[in-house]
């Protein structure tokens, strides 16, 4: 049925269709210079970018592995100072003076490859012992690990309290290397849009390939996947430094938008929009088991935390539906248990949106056929 | 000369905690031979297939698998060797589609290394094709072929046996154990078990350990027979000295006396 | 006085330290483990628990002493023992239950997340509580009992260890001697057969999560009584460390629960007086990783594997 020419066709539809999407996307970008475009719009697609690599990258743990971590912002705060620090010797070295010019944007992407890579060695230190455990344990060590991570960052002088958060670097962090302002972050927009499809891109080959299927079969079936002959713990510890190495790209994507940089972001709960346990619900909102369902629960996500912050507060209402949207981690705690309880499976469950299947079955309807419905499986 | 044979324990046992599940177990199986492993409830047939899979680590013995010791290995390890197994209580890969539980199996057998995934080279096409057909192949075995796409889960249950047995030999095995295989079928579904276990001994050639509690099924199939009791090996033979041992009508109907 | 002596003297005040904090992280563990090995599920809530006791006593000593300024302490400890199991036993019924029925135990696991987020959350969410931290009333005399060779032992940590120390024994004559603690071990035994011998399994869970949740209110006063500020994430670090410590000793184990919360305590305490305090957390979680390595099922835990 599904043989090798229709799945080259599906990836010819694939990258046709993003072809055409990001030359739109930068035409518009060129020409497109309202304030609301530059100061919210641009701003936003960075983030929706991270949080979209990471919602993605711990559904390849959560979803497709079955395995509960809760660290998966300590990889990202590894991404993110390695990368943030990678730019700052690169500037202080002279190798770029002009955040026009070629090398700057080689120099990024080399800090953003190094971030992750860190964060994927750590992801094997951090695996090889942790995933030894199951459920409610991994859980705990992999929170544990994120913590320790953080206490870690702040405890060394070049890049805690005295460094990216507050210090000396934190200062120039701003002026050179990453952080960028909204006019970089509309000029290279680009790279947040190309790196996020690579990312996927790669995840996408690694699920739908003896490997992807091993690692469901881990998630079914542990014994039974052991009796096919998976080597369950190289899988296991595999998926997880693949995850980490997104998670730290995703961090290097998240120090570029940033001016400085402070561990507190990558706690496992706080405040804000940004925690370990907000990519939990990101994975479970989108549907545990589909890369395309955390794409767009990462935007649907993001949206709400938009709506959350910036429209209740200007919308008028009564004080205390105000009040209860200042923290918007009871907003998503309320979306993580009714999703869990009512649909556990997610806006998505285990299936993948695909363009193909859609095309034709919007074929099918016009051409009032019965086509199968769109997700393939 | 002396045949090695595929599979021989020597004195294998375990002991969970004061509880001798398994103990002095011997067998020796040849390559194409179908021999039964019966018991009462909680006899520790089980517990031999878990044992000979590397689920359980022997307390005591040893076993080798053509002449190879097979202690200490993982699970993966001793079913990359050659020994497959199903489950008492059917283990399927439940979210994934029929096919894919075989093409799990497969796994190592079509191997291409991370980089051919991630390009997509001709060597991942060329491999993920071949893999298909096989799983493909097997699955026509079991008649389930037109199943593929179904999630495994949602299958009849005697059908979910048969993928499980399909799945267990995509493995490649030298020996396949079959643990009561034939438990909760009806009579139209447990004949063809039988007629796929045939199949399989006639395509594959390979040799089959069978726990089952249908003895007119175990009495037919089986060319030898070993029977155990609370772990210790009570008789062995062929199907009508096993028929009519005492100690063997005594360990399933219980003693007079009692 | 001489270096040896001070060094003796450090080494018991550390020692002391470390009991205090021990006997609160045992209270908080046994909470834990007894739901957990009832349902098998981390209450991830557990530790917000603690915060929900401690604002009860924030709120009720006050309001006991504005009514009648005679009136003992203990009667506001009731209060929040009633809250908490109140608390306890409705999360269970409203979350945990539904979801075991139906869903996974990754599942049951985002539950127990979720609802610890929630209860965090919405108390930040009512006025009289907020975001910023409040300041507990002093609960127990800090006078010194004991003040020698430069150790103080004062009534805080007097009371806390003595407070601990008994509940934990009572519970274990409870579960030990009880009929209600019988089922509660037969159930966490085997279900099935806790329903064959005439075991309420429902209600014997719902009692299980009012005496761990009430657990944490104890906890609750013994930990404010030392750490006076309070806050909606007081409760987090807490039980996350009180789960180590229940995991450390082999989790659904109550002997377990009180020896992995004294090696907690003591690590912590010792790791603060002689390496540094910044540092206690992540030794915590180290020790944690160790003993899990080599021993998965926890310091008393049976190794038991799953029946194929
Ligand atoms: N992991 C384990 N821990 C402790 N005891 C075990 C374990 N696995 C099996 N046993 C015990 O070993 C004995 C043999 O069990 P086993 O499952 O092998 O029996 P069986 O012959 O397969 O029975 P049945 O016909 O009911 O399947 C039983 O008493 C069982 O309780
Ligand atoms: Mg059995």
């Amino acid at each position: 049925m599904m043989n090798k020419n229709t799945k080259l066709k599906g990836y010819l539809v694939n990258t046709v269709a993003l072809a055409v999407l990001l030359m739109a996307f930068l035409i518009l970008n060129a020409n497109f210079k309202t304030p609301f475009y530059s100061v919210v719009f641009i701003p936003s697609l960075w983030q929706i970018s991270y949080l979209i690599i990471l919602a993605a990258s711990l559904n390849l743990v959560l979803g497709f592995l079955g395995q509960l971590s809760l660290g998966h912002c300590g990889f990202m705060a590894i991404g993110a100072y390695t990368a943030a620090l990678l730019s700052l010797y690169f500037e202080r070295a002279g190798i770029f003076t002009d955040k026009k010019a070629p090398v700057f944007i080689v120099s990024i992407l080399v800090s953003l490859l190094a971030g992750g890579l860190l964060a994927a060695i750590v992801g094997i230190i951090v695996g090889i012992p942790a995933l030894r455990l199951k459920g409610d344990y991994l859980a705990i060590i992999t929170l544990g690990f994120g913590m320790i991570i953080c206490n870690v960052i702040n405890n060394l002088p070049f890049a805690g309290m005295e460094g990216l958060s507050k210090g000396s670097a934190a200062a120039s962090l701003y002026k050179t290397g990453l952080g960028f302002g909204n006019t970089l972050k509309t000029k290279y927009a680009w790279v947040a849009i190309v790196i996020t499809i690579l990312c996927l891109a790669a995840m996408f080959m690694f699920i739908r390939s003896r490997f992807g299927r091993a690692i469901e079969s881990i998630r079914d079936d542990e014994i039974a996947a052991s009796a096919s002959g998976i080597n369950v713990s190289l899988y296991k510890v595999g998926t997880f430094v693949y995850s980490a190495f997104f998670a730290g790209i995703a961090g290097g994507l998240f120090a570029c938008c940033n001016s400085s940089l402070s561990t507190a972001s990558f706690a496992f709960t706080n405040g804000s929009i940004l925690n370990s346990t907000f990519i939990v619900v990101m994975v479970v909102v989108g549907g545990m088991g589909s890369l395309t369902g955390s794409m767009l629960s990462a935007v649907l996500m993001f949206l709400l935390n938009y709506v959350i912050k910036n429209v209740i507060k200007a919308s008028g209402m009564p004080l205390f539906v105000q009040n209860l949207f200042k923290y918007p981690m009871l907003v998503y705690a309320i979306v993580l248990i009714i999703v869990i309880m009512f649909k556990p499976k997610g806006i998505l469950g285990t299936r993948e949106f695909s363009l193909v299947n859609t095309i034709e079955y919007i074929k099918g309807k016009l051409g009032k056929k019965a086509v199968k419905e769109g997700g393939s499986k | 000369m002396e045949r090695t044979p595929v599979l021989k324990t020597v004195n294998l046992g375990i002991t969970f905690g004061g509880l001798r599940a398994v103990e002095d177990f011997n067998i020796e199986i040849y390559e194409g031979e179908l021999v039964g492993l019966i018991g009462p409830n909680g006899a520790g047939k089980t517990t031999v297939f878990n044992l000979l899979t590397g689920v359980y680590t022997p307390t005591e013995g040893k076993f080798y698998l053509s002449g190879k010791n097979m202690n200490g290995k993982k699970t993966h390890q001793v079913v990359a060797e050659g020994i497959a197994r199903t489950f008492q209580n059917i283990r399927l890969f439940k979210q994934m589609t029929v096919l894919e539980n075989v093409k799990v199996a497969l796994n190592s057998k079509y191997e291409y290394k991370f980089f051919a995934s991630l390009f997509r080279t001709p060597k991942f096409w060329r491999k993920e094709e071949e893999l298909d057909k096989e799983a493909r192949d097997l699955l026509s075995i079991f008649n389930l072929e037109n199943k593929a796409n179904y999630i495994a889960s949602n299958l009849p249950y005697g059908q979910q046996r048969k993928l499980e047995i399909a799945r267990a030999l995509a493995t490649g095995m030298k020996i396949l154990l079959l643990d009561e295989p034939a438990a909760g079928m009806n009579p139209t579904e447990t004949a063809e078990l039988l007629e796929c276990i045939k199949i399989i001994r006639e395509r594959f050639g390979i040799a089959i350990l069978l726990i089952e509690h249908d003895m007119s099924l175990v009495m037919n199939v089986c060319e030898r027979i070993q029977v155990i009791n609370f772990g210790k090996t009570i008789a062995f033979g062929l199907p009508h000295e096993i028929a009519n041992n005492q100690e063997v009508i005594e360990a399933y109907l219980g003693k007079n006396e009692d | 006085m001489s270096g040896s002596l001070q060094t003796l003297s450090d080494f018991l005040q550390c020692l002391i330290v470390g009991l205090r904090l021990g006997s609160v992280y045992a209270l908080v563990a046994l909470g834990y483990t007894m739901v957990y090995g009832i349902i098998r599920l981390i209450n991830f809530a557990h530790g917000d628990f603690i915060m929900v006791g401690g604002y009860t006593l924030f709120f009720t000593i006050p309001a006991m002493l504005a009514v009648n300024d005679k009136l003992p302490i203990w009667l506001a400890v009731i209060v929040a023992i009633a809250v908490c199991a109140l608390v306890g036993v409705t999360v269970e019924l409203v979350a945990y239950r539904p979801v075991r029925k139906k869903g996974t135990n990754m599942t049951a696991l985002i539950t127990a997340i979720a609802m610890s987020l929630f209860l965090e959350n919405l108390a930040q969410a009512i006025p009289a509580i907020g975001p910023n931290y409040k300041i507990m009333r002093r609960m127990f005399s800090n006078k010194a009992v004991l003040n020698f060779l430069n150790i103080s032992l004062d009534w805080t940590t007097l009371l806390t260890i003595l407070i601990g120390a008994s509940v934990m024994i009572g519970l274990q004559l409870f579960v030990k001697k009880t009929k209600l603690g019988r089922a509660m071990r037969a159930v966490s035994e085997d279900k099935q057969a806790s329903v064959l011998v005439g075991i309420n399994v429902n209600r014997t869970i719902i009692i299980t999560f009012a005496i761990g949740s009430g657990l944490a209110a104890v906890a609750a006063l013994m930990y404010f009584a030392q750490y006076s500020t309070i806050m909606t994430t007081s409760g987090t670090m807490l039980g996350l460390k009180a789960f180590v410590a229940a995991v450390l000793g082999g989790i659904g184990i109550i002997p377990g629960a009180m020896l992995g919360g004294l090696v907690i305590g003591l690590v912590e305490s010792f790791t603060t007086g002689y390496i540094s305090s910044s540092l206690a957390d992540a030794f915590v979680f180290l020790i944690l990783i160790i003993v899990l390595i080599i021993k998965p099922a926890g310091i008393l835990g049976k190794n038991v594997g799953e029946k194929v």
